[in-house]
């Protein structure tokens, strides 16, 4: 077979082949709970119910997509430049960790200074962690995959050797977690008595930012000019290996931020499980937004939707809570696929 | 115990064989996915489905082999899914294989919940029993280091002969190699680029796989949650250090998983009491990191490594 590239693809060609794409994702989720002995119809019921059927429900998943939001961006970026950052979880805990060492009485300063002054920090933490696999790439040609994926464990291990020593809470009774942050190191709710925190703010905020800087600002451009061809970017004269720093400083800095604003707004402390795997969600995010910054925050909606949802479906039914997982590997690859498919025709011989 | 000791133990020399071999068998896999033009980020997770397959036909009561075949059955059907999309669809490599690795993982996990959905303790089985290979395994250090093992740590060492046989003496193996140089020539020779890639990634990812099982079935007796624990990537950094050549990347295997139980080893003498154990734990990442440095100036990465190849296009 062959793959015959379509030039203007019809609105029906842009329509469908997406919707395709989502039907086999709900048709897989129905298969799950068959296989599981659940009534397929009630269990997609239930995790819609769990995602958007109440206020609480509602509430839960936009705290659920706020770190996706920020680490979807991370992803967002850096792939738009073929930047390979698949490290955000590390980043995350290099973002949460800094919040907790300056946040926990280290800094007595008044709400209004020491919170931006935590977010900065937590993204130049982030950044710092990523810099070291981009420089190994744009000075030794090492592939960033591996050493970002590598660089998820080493963190993990840092933080845990932090959280049972230097870090660790004397009045944890034992526990691995870090103090509590001073009140002013937290970030206020939106509404007195809503379970949401500013973080989400935060992070439409960090959309929309990304989104200028995207399609309004030279670095935007070289961005985008260096993913699509790397080679013709330097023969144009734009800084590749600059470029691509920057880029990475971006990114580790806005995956950085959903450690801090989960830290800060959601925890108030750390653990070692504060996060259930955002940073590799975040590159389904990402990708599921075709890396659109504006279209992160519609993704990670979907991606929290389905996650809370799976999880207040398996309280009620025996269907168990990976069953979220499978569903967004499969939406993401279902996804790609039919993308693929709108731009291009098969031809089998 | 100082280093000197550690390092004239017999049973250290065979730690570290019995921690490469899973290594072994998906560094190897990798390898053959890479050297036809794919790279395989599925890893991770086929290992994972591998582990989990593996014990499960066990746990049912079936043989040990009947496992490692399961095993395999289902590497090669998430091979076949990231093959169709990533070589005749030309979909991305990266986003493909995290995705795989994702799919597998969450499958595992579901399917492990979903069979055991009480259990507190993962329950085990028999897994396979290490036999000693008459006279070898009298010799001094490597007597019991290499021939005191399982049958599938054998396997494992017949595998890296095995695979560079294939890749270097039979037509197959040259029309393998030459789909990750250049593929237009491959096509021009009248094979099939897309056949020999999608076998290349189907055979690959049932022997990551079989590394799983080799996690399950030889190394503990249960599968838990986490257990891969980024094996997968430390495969491919493998790959890399080997220059993608079977024999060297089995003997970084081995260096690397001498490093692993020595690090163990060194846990326990005074100066595990005094440097935290999660720094002992770095050492494998850290220094599969160190591998990927100073190997990439040198290696001869496959010119059309991750380059789709589309019929008639130029």
């Amino acid at each position: 077979m062959r793959l015959e590239p379509i030039a203007n693809p019809t609105l029906a060609r842009r329509i469908v082949l997406p919707a395709v794409a989502l039907a086999l994702t709900v048709i897989a989720a129905s298969f799950l709970a068959l296989l599981a002995g659940a009534n397929p119809f009630a269990t997609l019921g239930l995790i819609l119910s769990g995602a958007v059927g109440s206020k609480f429900a509602l509430l839960e998943t936009l705290n659920r997509a706020t770190p996706l939001i920020f680490t979807g961006l991370a992803a967002a970026v850096a792939f738009r430049a073929r930047l390979w950052n698949i490290g955000a979880e590390a980043q995350l805990y290099a973002g949460a960790a800094v919040t907790v060492i300056l946040g926990t009485g280290a800094l007595g300063l008044p709400a209004a200074l020491l919170l931006p002054i935590l977010a900065l920090a937590a993204m130049l933490a982030g950044a710092a962690i990523l810099l070291g696999p981009v420089l190994l790439k744009t000075r030794l040609g090492v592939d960033e995959v591996v050493t970002t994926l590598l660089f998820n464990f080493i963190m993990l291990l840092f933080v845990s050797y932090l959280l049972e020593g230097p870090m660790k809470d004397p009045m944890g009774m034992g526990w691995p977690k870090s103090a509590a942050l001073i009140p002013e190191a937290r970030l206020p709710r939106i509404v007195t008595g809503l379970r949401l925190h500013w973080g989400f703010a935060l992070a439409l905020l960090a959309a929309v930012a990304v989104w200028v800087i995207q399609t309004r600002t030279t670095l935007g451009y070289e961005i985008r000019a260096v993913g699509l061809n790397a080679e013709a970017a330097r023969f144009a004269g734009i800084p590749v290996n600059r470029v691509m720093v920057k880029t990475a400083l971006l990114s580790g800095g806005l995956a950085a931020l959903a450690g801090f604003s989960e830290v800060a707004g959601l925890k108030g402390n750390l653990t070692l499980d504060l996060s259930p795997g955002f940073g590799y969600a975040g590159i389904i995010v990402a990708m599921l937004a075709l890396l659109n910054p504006l279209g992160v925050v519609l993704s990670a909606l979907f991606v929290a939707g389905v996650f809370v949802g799976a999880d207040s479906m398996s309280r009620a039914a025996a269907v168990p809570t990976y069953i979220a997982d499978i569903l967004t590997a499969t939406a993401l690859l279902t996804m790609v696929l039919a993308l693929r498919l709108t731009h291009a025709r098969v031809r089998w011989r | 115990m100082d280093l000197f000791d550690i390092l004239l133990n017999a049973s250290f020399w065979a730690a570290a064989v019995r921690i490469a071999s899973p290594l072994i068998f998906a560094t190897l896999g990798e390898l053959i996915c890479e050297r036809a033009g794919v790279l395989n980020l599925g890893i991770e997770g086929i290992m994972v489905a591998g582990a989990f397959a593996g014990w499960m036909t066990v746990y049912l009561g079936f043989g040990l082999w009947t496992g490692v075949l399961i095993a395999m059955l289902v590497g090669m059907a998430f091979g076949f899914l990231h093959a169709v999309l990533t070589v005749p669809f030309g979909l991305s490599q990266h986003v493909v294989g995290l995705g795989v690795t994702l799919l597998a993982t969450a499958t595992a996990y579901f399917a492990y919940r979903l069979s055991l959905p009480e259990v507190t303790s993962p329950p085990k089985i028999e897994p396979f029993q290490p036999f000693e290979i008459p006279l070898l395994a009298k010799l001094p250090l490597i007597g019991p280091a290499f021939f005191a093992q399982t049958a599938l740590t054998y396997l494992a060492f017949a595998l890296v002969l095995a695979v560079w046989l294939l890749l270097y003496r039979t037509p197959l193996g040259l029309a393998l190699r030459a789909a990750g140089e250049n593929p237009a020539a491959v096509e021009a020779q009248g094979l099939s680029v897309t056949a020999i890639r999608m076998g290349a990634v189907i055979a690959g990812s049932g022997l990551m796989a079989v590394g799983g099982a080799f996690l399950t079935m030889s190394a503990f007796s249960s599968f838990f949650f986490e257990m891969v624990n980024g094996r997968g990537w430390i495969c491919i950094a493998l790959v890399v250090f080997g220059a993608w050549r079977p024999g060297k990347a089995a003997l970084g295997a081995l260096l690397f998983a001498a490093f692993d139980a020595l690090q163990v080893r060194l846990q326990q003498t005074p100066m595990g009491a005094i440097v935290p154990y999660q720094l002992f734990l770095m050492v494998p990442y850290v220094l599969s990191i160190l591998a990927l440095v100073f190997m990439s100036r040198r290696a001869e990465v496959p010119a059309a490594l991750m380059v789709p190849f589309n019929k008639g296009e130029r």
